[in-house]
């Protein structure tokens, strides 16, 4: 069964009193460190603050190696902050969870696996397949792979692929997805036809979305809120609120408006210099 | 159409051996029956392949593509067969003509079923057990860090010794030869599927194991569903190159000191200056040999299904 909302689809999400809503993702003063080769640190994440509510839809959009996959990770529980403190659902963050759901910028499905298969393995790895085995379909149907179940990773497109990493994480019904820029490794029309489906899947779960991207567009397109970062020491710059209702017209002025101040802010944070170090 | 000569090639040299090895008179006395028919059914079979090719197709371009080579080793047959039954220009009994080999094969083929199936348990025993072994401890060393620091180097030196080099120990170990000759085969097929099992799990994609985990997977899950099955294509690796040195390790441990089997076979034959019966016994080995690579590959292809098509 999908949580569908059907009160929910008709309402600009964008629009929701988020301010009423509880904070599923709290990141506190956090510190993140790496070491290059030659033993010199590089300051990945410098004191940096972020309240996620939920249901939101937050982007971090910044240059390379201003520390967005970094934060990403570190809210997934993949890795762990020098100082600071990460709260999921008000606990601090230990490890992964599959109640934050994950999906990298290569679908990374497994490629042993068939296409169903991927998408059942969380159901499979939790244990809960035997009473929701008949979700696998659903969830395949919704992510348009009807017809290849059985085929394996490989057989498929890039865009197929993305759309099954994004079921196979959706199906843990998690309250928050991270998404690691998803949709890099796309073309531009596999790219509009992924976020079209993103949109589509945020609006029928609900669930918190937090994307990195290097997309101004695709940040403002999809986001409540855009969360911009400064390289070297990574830092949030600026958060900007993208108040226009949903469904968007990429072409409308007021959408050349809001991505216009976007790429103002992004220039005014100094986001010119080359980049040295991709994190 | 320019290929379809070739089809005749493929054929003929068989029919015109066949045809001289009748019209030729031998200076040995020899049973040249057993040969006459195996190239009377070659004939047959390469004529029948010419025969359904003229359909055309992938079939026909198969046999055009492959037919240089079946006429090549007709026209080697003849030869060999001329210059040695029927000439004596090969000297004997040192190097036998292809009807020898032939006869032999024909008039000792319950001997040689014997020795073959020898071979083959003593090869079914030790391959397993090395295999087996060869992948439990490769993925112990290539899941866990603790397995990896202590086994590792140890893999390392052990692995590089033949398996002969330490048939004195093994002997002392084993209570009898049978036992002697598993655990060489065995240890020779463990170090190459072990060593390839370990590389293999510890080069899987870091992020297939971070996906498993943020999806719910336990470690054993993540073992028995990401680095096993991940690490299946280096295993098959492995056990490929273990094949070999196992057969050679197994055809060496048969010498020394085994009751039955192909290795045991050549020795005795050696013994009693039967040249005829070592070749016999080499051209046994070689097909048996092919035909548990080809089985091996069968179950390769088949649980690797999931790899078809990808170029990586």
């Amino acid at each position: 069964m999908i949580d569908y909302d059907e009160t929910k689809t008709d309402l600009p999400v964008g629009a929701f009193p988020a301010v009423a809503l509880p904070v599923v993702v709290e990141v506190k003063n956090v510190t993140r460190e790496f070491r290059d080769d030659r033993g010199n640190g590089i300051v990945a994440l410098d004191n940096v603050s972020l309240s996620v509510r939920q249901g939101e839809f937050v982007s971090l959009i910044g240059p390379s190696g201003c520390g967005k996959t970094s934060l990403l990770r570190l809210i997934a529980g993949l890795d762990e902050p020098q100082s600071g403190e990460i709260l999921a659902d008000g606990e601090p963050v230990t490890g992964t969870s599959h109640e934050r759901g994950y999906v990298f910028q290569q679908a990374n499905l497994f490629p042993w696996k068939t296409v169903e298969e991927n998408v059942a393995f969380g159901l499979k790895a939790r244990g809960v397949y035997a009473q929701r085995r008949s979700d696998v379909a659903e969830y395949l149907e919704m992510a348009g792979l009807k017809g290849f179940e059985r085929a394996y990773p490989h057989q498929i497109s890039g865009g197929m692929a993305q759309r099954a990493a994004l079921v196979r994480s959706l199906i843990n019904r998690p309250k928050a997805l991270l998404l690691d820029e998803p949709m890099g490794a796309l073309d531009s029309f596999t790219r509009m036809d992924l976020q079209e489906k993103l949109l589509e899947l945020w609006q029928s779960f609900g669930t918190t979305m937090i994307l990195v991207t290097h997309d101004i567009d695709e940040a403002v397109y999809l986001s409540d809120r855009v969360v911009i970062m400064t390289p070297r020491p990574g830092r949030i710059s600026e958060i900007i609120d993208i108040a226009s209702p949903f469904p968007r017209n990429r072409s409308s002025a007021i959408f050349v408006e809001l991505r216009n101040r976007v790429l103002e802010k992004f220039h005014l944070a100094g986001a010119e210099p080359p980049v040295e170090y991709i994190i | 159409m320019k290929h379809s000569y070739w089809r005749l090639f493929a054929v003929l040299p068989y029919a015109a051996a066949l045809a001289s090895n009748i019209l030729i008179p031998p200076v040995i006395e020899i049973d040249e029956l057993p040969f006459r028919g195996l190239l009377a059914a070659l004939t047959a079979y390469f004529g029948t392949r010419g025969l359904l090719a003229l359909r055309g197709g992938p079939y026909a371009e198969a046999l055009d593509r492959g037919a240089r080579f079946y006429g090549a080793v007709g026209v080697v047959f003849m030869v060999w067969d001329v210059l040695s039954s029927k000439t004596g220009v090969l000297p004997l009994p040192f190097f036998p003509g292809p009807a020898q080999i032939m006869e032999v094969m024909f008039r000792e083929r319950s001997a040689h079923a014997v020795n073959c199936l020898y071979s083959l348990r003593l090869f079914a025993a030790g391959f397993a057990a090395g295999s087996l072994f060869g992948s439990v401890s490769g993925i112990l060393i290539g899941w866990s860090d603790r397995w990896h620091y202590w086994l590792f180097p140890i893999m390392k030196v052990v692995g590089v010794i033949p398996a002969i080099a330490l048939v004195p120990l093994v002997l002392i170990v084993m209570p009898d030869t049978f036992s002697t000759a598993v655990a060489l085969v065995a240890i020779s097929a463990w170090f190459p599927v072990a060593f390839t099992t370990a590389r293999g799990i510890r080069s899987i994609d870091r992020t297939y194991f971070e996906a498993a985990r943020i999806l719910g997977a336990s470690d054993f899950y993540m073992l028995r569903k990401i680095a096993i099955p991940g690490a299946v294509p280096a295993i098959f690796t492995g056990i490929s190159t273990a094949t070999g040195i196992a057969f050679s390790t197994l055809v060496v441990s048969e010498m020394i000191g085994a009751r039955g089997g192909l290795g045991y076979y050549i020795n005795l034959a050696m013994g009693w200056m039967n040249y005829a019966s070592v070749y016999a016994a080499i051209v046994i080995m070689a097909i048996l040999f092919i035909s548990v690579l080809t089985a091996i590959n069968g179950i390769k292809n088949r649980l690797l299904a999931w790899q078809k098509g990808l170029i990586k």
